[in-house]
């Protein structure tokens, strides 16, 4: 309750130690520290309640009259005594910018030359105001000479006491550099291999994926993480969650690159790049007056935004207050969602922005973290917005931009907007007015060639829905949009591929309910059609797979293969493999179409839970968490074309998630002529395999016959043993007859059948007739 | 090949013995009834009625006389198998949870339940081989368990030790004529019951089951821990196979939570494990309970499994069973017989 401790990293200038002395004069005696008080009464205070609330008066008085409302402004300009009152005013003004001097509360000594010795006592009203000017004005510029150096008066005495600090200049001792470990070491592997985090119970464990064999453990540490974890981006560290903050970790050897930190931290987010990350706490943060991290900035806010190099504080931000949840028709009240990500980071990290549902759209530069133009964009009744995830490539826009898309509903008369606004101009590039709309998705497609809205609208009557797409042709003249209204039902679900321009979304005619039993649904693949000449055609229908459960639609990061699965789920857990550019035979009715379905397998997995592709597109995990269901936790690990290779339940299984991998760095050229000699390669790894497989091979059957031999030595010896002791006790050497034979051979392996007929008169009675 | 199911319980099974040749087989369950059954064809030879409470254990001396079991009664009982008449009684405090005859029938041990203040101990009655004979009313020996009682206890080799498994997933040695605690070992996770214990034919090893989830097998000498058999379910029963090296476990879910949750988390199913090597190598479903009890012909023929569904089924082994073996196995000079 009173604690108060002092910043240790605090540097105090030079001349403040010449200070000393004065304060000496001018206070005599220190006040008593508290510091050792502090905790003790804080214990006595929630275990025993002990109403020492005398003492505590007595001790707040002290605080108050005390020196904490002091400090020491040093590094002013040095005048003669006829213009001090000036510079005395002047620097009032400076210092009440943070907190009110007192009346009587600022003193600059004069020596004996008549001059002002540069330094003077200022005494704010409260404790609070001191700690705030020497956290703001400390550094600041007076004018052009000179720099205020404010300090807390008991600081001055606490380190700059006689003895403290020596008085003559010791260089500060700079550590040699230290050469890091390569952060992507693990893309060097001779086997292009990929790795996975794997969180089971408190074990958190990287392993390299083995296919069919049991992976490769590459570290485990136990309580690695106090929740859940995540790679950033492009696979370089690995975040781990801890009460205290987040820590990332790399290198071969996984020590700790960064620390953020956010007390209480629930959530945190990457930018694309990896070079900032958001972490969000649901409680506000309390920075305790000696954090060498926050600062009192920090103080009672939910988002920070830091640089991931430095692992220093950018910004922070409050938690906009949610808008008042509708009462639902029950009349509880619904359960608002914390919109999350709340900031959104443009693909280069550049911008990163925030909505403020219904009124406005935040974009702030980075790294300075300073709002675009000072202000926050108004967009009344914005719902959501997406930016694009890549360099958006507009035709005949040469100058560098950022699109983000976003949507308006309807108000009063005005029909639901979509719009496209590029950044840094501020400029609509596109809008588009929709009637009756329920709600709506943006769906950005990978290289931000097209954004699909998903729109759900209602019938007039309000009864039934239905959902239109809206694609916007980004790259094209003046952003057509193409509309699909050809579904009757509501979608679900919606994934562009990667990389490509076909997508699938999955369809239910009834409202989705929370009822036992899953709605059925319907999967439909769509595709441009075949045109002449560049360009992309119009998007066509492929086929609909009617009567299933799925709800989850997973691409290959790499495009072209598709699982659509059933997640979540109870009653089922079928994962269809899907390839849309299958190389056999097509059917005629589809020689339009840019893709040729090919179902390829299916795959059951029960209990699932998440599906996650390895980065290059070659696996598929899909796991099954404790953190959604106790049943058979655990993985099974699938190729692309949906074969199992392995599965392995494992107690309290939480987490799994792939290494993401940075983009490759070779050139299309180079990556094409890979592709064309794919066979060679291939021949070599297969035989990198074979030669593998045989090596492990001969280590397990090693391994296995030093058991068995090991075994039979322990079993010999036991029965030798026996036999002898059996002897001492003048006992046959073996145990029974049949025993022996069978050691000698399988002469009774069969058993000889003996029957045995067993008359037994049970009672006897004489008729006589 | 199908098994055999023998219907001729009504509650569930508690334990299942083969006699030393095989042929017949004893199963006892909560309905206070043991049956007697023919093993090659499943059919009922009898049944032995007398006890007033749930049956806990059986044992059959190894001439096939005298066939002695154990129940919530408080009473253990010695029966004539021919005739089925109950030729002893002993009066206990508590319920009877075990039964083993040495390896020449003269000694019966008993373990009692720890229940209404008395303490959990381990009885030595003494035993004449001869359903015409007198057996004597005197406890030979009793050992008490007040650390954590016992759950299950068998005879080493030569009668030499006593071998007991705990409550509290311990394993103990004592010796078998003064019953003087040798050695107690922590075997299984604390506080897990060793459910199961059952000797190697020559007696020189035992398995144990436990709540933790896994099997494993220790020496009678010295219970050093040999193998460790790793399983994803709480298991209630483990044996060795004479004549292959294997280990056969059984479990499953407690009986409680069957009802809360999908067959399919039930993992109701016999465990093939390789006695060396610690794999697991088969499993054979069928029931649709926890398995109670596992017992294996001695001529290594078949095995019986009985569950808390309230069936025992009887698996004759097969050809794949008797030739599967690994490489090394036949490397190391077709020691896949008797012997190891």
């Amino acid at each position: 309750m009173l604690g108060t401790t002092v910043p240790a990293g605090k540097l105090i200038p030079q001349r403040s130690i010449g200070v000393c002395e004065t304060i000496r004069q001018l206070v005599g005696i220190m006040a008593p520290s508290f510091d050792n008080l502090t905790e003790d009464n804080g214990t006595y205070d929630s275990e025993e309640e002990i109403d020492f609330s005398d003492l505590k008066e007595q001790y707040d008085v002290r605080l108050e009259q005390g020196l904490d409302a002091f400090v020491v402004a040093d590094g002013l300009p040095i005048v003669p005594e006829e213009s001090k009152p000036k510079l005395v005013k002047f620097l009032i003004k400076q210092l009440n910018k943070v907190g009110k001097v007192k009346e009587d509360g600022f003193f600059m000594p004069v020596n004996d030359q008549g001059k002002t010795e540069g330094y003077a006592f200022v005494e704010y009203h409260t404790p609070q105001q001191a700690i705030a000017a020497t956290k703001q004005l400390h550094g600041t510029a007076i004018d052009k000479k000179h720099t205020f150096a404010i300090n807390k008066l008991t600081d001055i005495e606490r380190y700059g006491r006689e003895g403290r600090i020596d008085d003559d200049y010791q260089p500060p001792n700079i550590p040699d550099f230290q050469e890091k470990e390569h952060l992507r070491w693990w893309l060097g592997d001779p086997n292009s291999r990929d790795q996975f985090v794997m969180l089971r119970g408190d074990n958190l464990g990287v392993f390299w994926n083995k296919k069919k064999d049991p992976p490769e453990q590459i570290i485990d540490r136990a309580n690695w993480t106090e929740s859940h974890i995540m790679w950033s981006p492009l696979g370089t560290y690995l975040a781990t969650m801890h009460s205290r903050g987040v820590q990332l970790w790399g290198g071969p050897s996984w020590t700790r690159q960064t620390r953020f930190p956010h007390p209480l931290v629930n959530l945190i987010e990457f930018s694309p790049g990896e070079k900032y990350i958001t972490t969000w706490s649901f409680k506000p943060i309390e920075v305790a007056e000696d954090d060498p991290i926050l600062s009192q900035d920090e103080e009672g806010k939910n988002y920070i935004i830091w640089d991931v190099a430095t692992g220093r504080v950018l910004r922070s931000f409050h938690m906009h207050d949610l808008p008042t949840p509708p009462e639902s028709e029950t009349g509880q009240p619904v359960k608002k969602k914390i919109p999350w990500p709340a900031f959104k980071w443009s693909s280069d990290d550049k911008y990163v922005a925030r909505m403020l549902e219904g009124e406005s759209i935040s974009v702030y530069e980075l790294p300075k973290m300073t709002q675009l133009d000072k202000k926050a964009i108004k967009i009344e009744g914005v719902m959501d917005f997406e930016w694009a995830p890549a360099l958006p490539q507009r035709d005949s826009v040469k100058t560098y931009e950022q699109l983000f898309c976003f949507w308006t509903p309807e108000i009063g008369s005005n029909p639901a907007k979509v719009g496209l606004m590029s950044i840094p101009s501020k400029e609509i590039v596109r809008t588009r007015n929709l009637f009756n709309v329920t709600d709506a998705k943006l769906h950005w497609q990978s290289q931000a060639a097209y954004v699909c809205v998903k729109v759900d609208r209602h019938s007039k009557s309000k009864k039934s829905l239905a959902t239109n797409l809206e694609i916007f042709r980004v790259r094209e003249k003046g952003v057509p949009v193409e509309v699909v209204d050809s579904i009757k039902d509501t979608v679900i679900n919606f994934a562009w591929e990667p990389k490509g321009d076909r997508f699938v979304l999955i369809t239910t005619a009834e409202v989705v309910m929370t009822t036992a039993v899953p709605p059925k649904t319907a999967v439909s693949f769509f595709c441009p059609e075949k045109i002449k000449g560049a360009g992309v055609g119009n998007f066509k229908h492929i086929q609909t797979i009617e009567k299933k459960n799925s709800n989850g639609i997973y691409w290959s990061p790499k495009g072209r293969f598709v699982v659509v699965g059933t997640v979540h789920s109870q009653q089922s857990f079928d994962l269809d493999f899907w390839d849309l550019d299958f190389e056999g035979e097509k059917p005629e009715s589809e020689k339009d179409l840019t893709a040729n379905l090919k179902h390829m397998n299916t795959a059951d997995h029960y209990g699932v839970t998440d599906v996650d592709w390895d980065p290059t597109g070659r696996y598929v995990f899909s796991t099954a968490s404790m953190w959604k269901h106790t049943m058979e936790s655990g993985y099974h690990l699938y190729d692309f074309k949906g074969e199992l290779l392995r599965e392995e339940h494992i107690d309290k299984f939480k987490q799994l998630s792939w290494r993401p991998r940075p983009p490759t760095l070779l050139s299309k050229e180079e990556q094409k002529t890979i592709r064309k000699n794919l066979r060679e390669y291939s021949k070599d790894f297969e035989e990198q395999d074979r030669i593998e497989e045989d090596k492990e091979k001969g280590a397990i059957v090693e391994e296995r016959r030093r058991v068995l031999n090991e075994w039979l030595a322990w079993r010999e010896r036991e029965e030798e043993e026996l036999k002898a002791e059996r002897r001492e006790l003048g006992l046959p050497e073996s145990l029974e007859d049949h025993d022996e034979a069978d050691a000698d051979g399988k002469t009774n392996g069969e058993g000889a059948v003996v029957e045995e007929i067993v008359e037994e008169v049970l009672d006897e009675i004489e008729e006589v007739a | 090949m199908r098994p055999i199911l023998l219907q001729g319980h009504e509650r569930s099974l508690t334990q299942i013995k083969y006699t030393k040749d095989g042929d017949i087989l004893f199963s006892c369950a909560k309905d206070q009834v043991i049956c007697a059954w023919f093993s090659a064809n499943g059919e009922r030879l009898g049944t032995y009625h007398g006890h007033q409470g749930a049956l806990w254990t059986v044992d059959i001396d190894p001439s096939t006389t005298l066939l002695a079991s154990g129940a919530a009664d408080n009473t253990v009982r010695l029966w004539d198998i021919r005739t089925g008449k109950c030729v002893k009684v002993w009066n206990f405090d508590t319920a009877v949870k075990r039964v083993d005859f040495n390896e020449d029938g003269t000694r019966l041990l008993a373990v009692t339940e720890k229940r209404m203040g008395f303490l959990g101990t381990i009885v030595v009655l003494d035993v004449i081989v001869d359903v015409e004979a007198e057996q004597s009313d005197e406890k030979a020996l009793v050992i008490t368990c007040d650390e954590s009682k016992a759950t299950v206890a068998a005879w080493s080799y030569l009668s030499r030790y006593i071998i007991a498994g705990h409550e509290d997933g311990s394993v103990s040695q004592y010796d078998g004529k003064t019953g003087e605690l040798i050695y107690n070992s922590p075997a299984h996770e604390e506080g897990m019951q060793v459910t199961d214990l059952q000797m190697s034919s020559d007696r020189t090893y035992f398995i144990t089951a436990s709540k933790d989830k896994s099997a494993k097998l220790h020496s009678s000498r010295d219970l050093t821990l040999l193998k460790t058999y790793l399983s994803d379910t709480p298991l209630n029963t483990a044996a060795i196979t004479p004549k292959k090296p294997f280990v056969i476990l059984g479990g499953g879910q407690a009986a409680m939570d069957v009802t809360t949750t999908g067959a399919r988390q039930g993992k109701f199913e016999a465990r093939f494990y390789h006695k060396v090597f610690e794999d697991e190598i088969g499993r054979v479903k069928g029931h649709f309970g926890p398995l109670n009890t596992v017992a294996v012909d001695p001529l290594g023929r078949g095995y019986a499994s009985g569950g808390e569904d309230g069936y025992v089924r009887v698996h004759a082994f097969d050809r794949g069973y008797f030739d599967f073996g690994y490489e090394v196995e036949r490397e190391v000079g077709g020691a896949g017989a008797g012997g190891y």
